[in-house]
């Protein structure tokens, strides 16, 4: 953390920020800014001498958008480069034209040209300010060439103001010129800038003509050129710091300075904002804002809370490190949060509440001072002049407790009765204790107020009722002055205490709660497998939690995909998803509550990771106020974060079980490419060698060709066969088998079965038992057929020749029956499932053959009827296979479609 | 080969198939058994050939790579009488039919035996040769004499039901060739039944009880799965 270690090895912290930096840069465009210090310097004319110069040495430019306002010279200029339209916007009837970010985009120039970085875009533009049009196409890997002037830099707007006396409303994050790879410097000095304005060189629209007027004086315009001057020159000095940090190059180092500014949504917040970001410009060091959220700010307005936000977003783009931290008091979490992040200067505003209410309280200034020890403690004055417009001024509401109070009286009045009973006994003095109770009951029970309240008004009555005379409030004997000054500040004392503890337990309890709802979503993320139960547990948590309505948005290949969402979100209009898009591109927040597409309905957080984004998440809160609560908003960010992680879990966990489908499809396919040359190619090479010898071979004798004959023959009726089954198969895995149902007789099909295995029947005994009244069944011939096929040449295959065939057909219930019986080896018990299976193979006696495909064909066949197949051992060894198929089709469209 | 010829010249035969490999093999077959042969690779110049050549019998290949098989049918059967054997692959049933019922003669599958394709052209040819049928017809053990209407199975006399006795005669008259379900119906019980193949089954079973000596594996009565029936003619 610090930079006084003596050895020169550049610091771990140091590389990092140059890694950070320079891995930053890698994928984004770089950014060059040409930085004037009033119109007319010459911004836009050494932008584009430069993008020539860049086209010249071959680099894709495109002037993205180019202002010339006639002029000339930079007509010239812009005549050489590629200009893109601009996107007309019909604003209230008037044209406006802006930069076509999409365009632009599509296009994807090496370089963009982009004039006026400050401008603020038409509204309906994707982006309120072209500078958040030219982030985006930074990180789409543009590099962007642009013009500004000093006066719009965020941290310089109030002294630009003070200078000039004109109120600069276009204004741009600082953090755009540190990021800048480069910054040109455009300068001219300023008489030469007057002459060219009075020669009418320089353009000022017309509705500016006024405020130009003023910003052109002499004196005005030296005193920017020094801004832009300094500005450029410490940014020079800036890189030349880091690179001397991150080489380890020894040299006057600057003192680690760390500045923090505290934000209260006060009116003068930007104020002390931008002082600290100049602050720590001079001194160049890194500064901290960070809200307090105290128990008192829980009575903010909603108006206030805005601003808190709204300062901290501000904070933020001048490049400070934003914080929000829950704590008791403004001055003990300062000093807190000072000594854990080495701050080493604080800045505070000059108070400027009335007198008389810090002797009631002192300012915090004053605790500040107190509580911080060594730290230094800027106070900067606070002119009531600068306060923000009405709307913006910060209102407290004020709820006076009235119960509190009424019950504060109440129990007065009861130590009073309490008192009146116990007189007789007890001395005065000693009645004070039942008010001393009396207060602390209050300070426990209703807070501070009704507490001091309590003590005040204990003190009058104890007087009244009580301190001789009674009745009135003269006191007689003096000392009993003693005791009501004893009495009150016990009381105040008791009060305060008893307050701030209950508030510190009460923003524990807050923190408790969230803690607790984080620890909610992440055990049920932990427990959840799919996606459903994940986006089933955001949904509940965040509804509970937050009391807002969410819709998720998960990544599908390009598009984003509604995966889930409460009730009410579940039709989002073409506008929100176009900024859910936006959110998913470019990894940032947007919609309602950001700077970007505002104008949305709902909040879009990123869900990513550190690797990937993987969706995009949309909140509805209740209460539009929570968009801009920090509270709720940090919650919101761990919520998205969890989920991303947990999305990204099952991510993986899917991606590995798709890897095992594919193994598995990859074998089953290797299976079948084995079957397929195994099967075609052994008949081929018999037919082959058959008919090479019977047309080369001399000599051989009559039963020699008879036999070669035979084999050629058979072979290719096997390989016939072979075809048919794959192409059976083929249709079936395709889904493309059509039943055709007709009335079949159950004997005819039989008779067709083995009429087609007829060559190979031989003697071979086959015992049809059909009985006489069996009826005709519904289903389709050619497919039933090759199933007995199948199974017959399996039996015929697998059983010895002198063992019977059986076929047996009968009718039970709703159902036709048919078993193919053989008396041959069998099959295991445990192979009889998988027998049906594609490729399996049951180990085959010498000779037998078979391509694996036959019965899980069958199975295909049948069950494309609604009927089911089986394999169980004949009594006394063999294999039968019962096929029951039902009488009457399945109903079906047309009776004929299947897959 | 002794074959029977009409007129005095050898039987003309036109091949209509895409496939050079099938020309050439039943070019050389059929050349082999006595046609002269006309191959055509298309259904354009299959129907010209047809013109030109008046052949005796048209060997036409389904699966034309210009026109549809069927459509090649109907074109010639517009004027002519010749038969036409169907050349198939299993996979194409419903052409088959269709190809059938447009006035083809008789189908083969592909892959087919030559024995089988010479028996085909044989019975396809001896249909043009002399149209009325021998009055006594003979396959296997069974005997039908149409004159009388005499049914008998190895000697003994069967009693059939009408219906079956018609189905018998029509199947007699085209005796080696293929009648589809369609043809069956529609002359047996005429058009209005044609949606009602079971009542063709019922008979069909009923009649291979009586003439065949195992019914569950035909002899005389054969099933063309999907197509329709054919009767086996002695050679």
């Amino acid at each position: 953390m610090n930079n006084d270690s003596d050895d020169s090895r550049p610091s771990p912290e140091a590389m990092l920020k140059l890694a950070q930096a320079e891995e930053a840069q890698a994928d984004r465009g770089k950014l060059k800014i040409f930085l004037g210090y009033a119109a007319g310097v010459g911004k836009t004319f050494s932008m584009l001498s430069a993008a020539r110069q860049r086209k010249r040495e071959g680099r894709d430019v495109v002037a993205a958008y180019v202002e010339s306002h006639g002029r000339d010279e930079t007509d010239a200029l812009l005549a050489g480069l590629e200009t893109m339209p601009k996107l007309r916007l019909d604003y209230q009837g008037v044209p406006l034209f802006e930069l076509d970010l999409d365009a632009v985009l599509t296009r994807h120039p090496q370089i963009a040209l982009v004039d006026e970085l400050a401008h603020t875009n038409a509204p309906g533009s994707r982006h309120e300010k072209r500078w958040q049009d030219v982030q985006e196409l930074l990180t789409a890997g543009i590099d962007v060439y642009t013009t500004v002037n000093v006066q719009h830099f965020e941290s310089l707007n109030d002294v630009v103001e003070k200078v000039t006396g004109v109120v600069v409303r276009e204004t741009v994050p600082d953090n755009l010129l540190d990021l800048a790879a480069e910054i040109q410097l455009v300068d001219i000095p300023p008489d030469e800038l007057l002459e060219r304005l009075s020669e009418g060189k320089i353009y000022i629209p017309e509705q500016a003509a006024r405020a130009m007027e003023k910003f052109f004086q002499p004196g005005n315009l030296i005193a920017l050129r020094e801004l832009s001057l300094r500005r450029a020159a410490s940014r020079v000095d800036d890189q030349m710091r880091s690179y001397m940090e991150a080489r380890a190059i020894p040299g006057p180092r600057t003192v680690a300075e760390r500045l923090l500014v505290c934000i209260s949504g006060s009116p003068f917040g930007e104020k002390l904002m931008r002082t600290t970001r100049r602050l720590a410009d001079e001194m160049k060091a890194p500064w901290h804002a960070v809200y307090i959220e105290t128990p008192d700010t829980g009575r903010f307005s909603r108006e206030n809370r805005k601003q808190i936000w709204r300062d901290l977003r501000l904070a933020e783009s001048m490049g400070a490190t934003v914080a929000s931290v829950t704590a008791a008091t403004v001055a003990e979490a300062v000093a807190e949060y000072a000594g854990r992040h080495n701050i080493t200067k604080i800045v505070v505003g000059k108070p400027t509440r009335p007198r008389w209410r810090e002797l009631l309280r002192p300012p915090i200034v004053d605790q500040i001072i107190r509580a911080s020890g060594e730290i230094d403690v800027y106070v900067v004055s606070m002119n009531p002049g600068e306060r923000r417009t009405a709307t913006q001024q910060r209102r407290q509401l004020r709820t006076i407790p009235w119960a509190g109070h009424a019950a504060a009286m109440i129990l007065v009045a009861g130590a009073t009765l309490l008192c009146s009973l116990v007189q007789p006994f007890f001395s005065p003095t000693n009645m004070v204790m039942f008010y001393l109770l009396a207060v602390v009951l209050a300070a426990v029970r209703l807070g501070l107020q009704p507490a001091v309240f309590t003590a005040f008004l204990g003190v009058l009555a104890f007087d009244f009722f009580f301190v001789p005379p009674v009745f009135t409030l003269v006191v007689a004997d003096t000392e009993y002055l003693l005791t009501f000054l004893v009495f009150l500040t016990v009381g105040l004392v008791i009060s305060s205490q008893v307050a701030r503890s209950r508030e510190r337990a009460e923003a524990l309890r807050l923190r408790e709660v969230q803690t607790a709802s984080l620890y909610y979503l992440s055990r049920d993320l932990a427990g959840a497998a799919d996606l459903v139960a994940i986006t089933g547990a955001v949904l509940r948590n965040i509804r509970e939690s937050l009391k807002a309505e969410i819709v998720i948005f998960l990544a599908d290949g390009e598009q984003l995909k509604i995966i889930s969402a409460s009730e009410n979100l579940d039709l989002l209009d073409l506008k929100e998803r176009a900024v859910a898009d936006w959110t998913f591109r470019n990894h940032q927040e947007a919609g309602f509550g950001t700077a970007t597409l505002g104008s949305a309905d709902l909040l879009y957080l990123p869900l990513k990771t550190s690797a990937n984004i993987l969706g995009v998440l949309g909140v509805r809160m209740t209460d539009p106020a929570d968009y801009n609560s920090q509270q709720h908003r940090l919650l919101l960010d761990a919520f998205a974060g969890q989920t991303a992680m947990a999305l990204e879990r099952v991510r993986f966990s899917q991606q590995a079980e798709q890897a095992q489908i594919l193994q598995a499809r990859e074998n089953l396919e290797r299976a079948l490419l084995n079957s397929i040359s195994h099967d075609l190619r052994t008949p081929l090479a018999s037919i082959t060698g058959a008919l090479s010898s019977l047309r080369d071979q001399e000599g051989l004798d009559e039963t020699a060709r008879t036999e070669l004959l035979a084999t050629a023959c058979e072979e290719a009726a096997r390989l016939n066969r072979f075809v048919g089954n794959l192409l059976d198969m083929t249709r079936l895995e395709a889904g493309a088998v059509r039943l055709k149902y007709t009335p079949c007789d159950v004997e005819e099909l039989i008779g067709c079965a083995l009429s087609v295995l007829d060559p190979r029947l031989g003697k071979r005994e086959i015992a049809v038992r059909l009985p006489p009244d069996l009826p005709l069944v519904m289903l389709d011939m050619g497919c039933m057929i090759q199933v007995l096929v199948n199974l017959l040449d399996n039996s015929l295959k697998y059983s010895p020749q002198d063992q019977p065939i059986g076929i047996n057909a009968r009718t039970d219930r709703e159902w036709l029956v048919m078993e193919i019986i053989d008396h041959g080896p069998g099959v295991a018990e445990a192979d009889l499932e998988r027998i049906f299976d594609k490729f399996h193979r049951v180990p085959a006696p010498e000779g037998a053959r078979g391509t694996g495909l036959g019965l899980s064909i069958c199975k295909g066949f049948v069950q494309a009827h609604g009927g089911t197949i089986n394999a169980a051992i004949t009594p006394g060894g063999g294999l039968t296979v019962t096929i029951r198929l039902p009488l009457a089709p399945p109903p079906q469209t047309e009776g004929s479609t299947h897959g | 080969m002794d074959e029977t010829k009409p007129g005095d010249h050898p039987p003309r035969i036109l091949v209509v198939d895409d496939e050079a490999a099938i020309r050439r093999l039943l070019a050389t077959v059929l050349e082999s058994s006595g046609f002269v042969v006309h191959p055509a690779e298309n259904g354009s110049l299959g129907l010209a050939a047809a013109a030109a050549v008046r052949p005796d019998l048209i060997l036409l290949d389904l699966g034309l790579p210009d026109l549809d098989g069927v459509e090649v049918i109907k074109r010639l059967r517009e004027w002519s009488p010749a038969p036409i054997i169907v050349l198939s692959v299993r996979e194409r049933e419903d052409d088959k039919v269709a190809a059938l019922d447009a006035g083809a003669d008789d189908y083969l599958t592909k892959p087919f035996g030559v024995p089988e394709l010479l028996a085909r052209i044989r019975v396809s040819l001896r249909r043009v040769v002399d149209q009325a049928p021998e009055p006594v017809f003979h396959s296997g053990e069974l005997e039908v004499d149409l004159a009388r209407r005499l049914v008998l199975v190895a000697g003994q006399e069967v009693q059939l039901t009408p219906t079956e006795y018609e189905i018998l005669r029509l199947m007699v008259t085209h005796a080696g060739r293929v009648l589809t379900h369609r043809q069956l119906l529609s002359r047996i019980w005429g058009s209005s039944h044609l949606e009602q193949p079971h009542v063709l089954r019922v008979n069909i079973s009923n009649l291979r009880h009586k003439i065949e000596r195992d019914p569950s594996r035909p002899t005389v009565l054969l099933t063309e799965s999907g197509v329709g029936y054919r009767l086996r003619a002695d050679p």
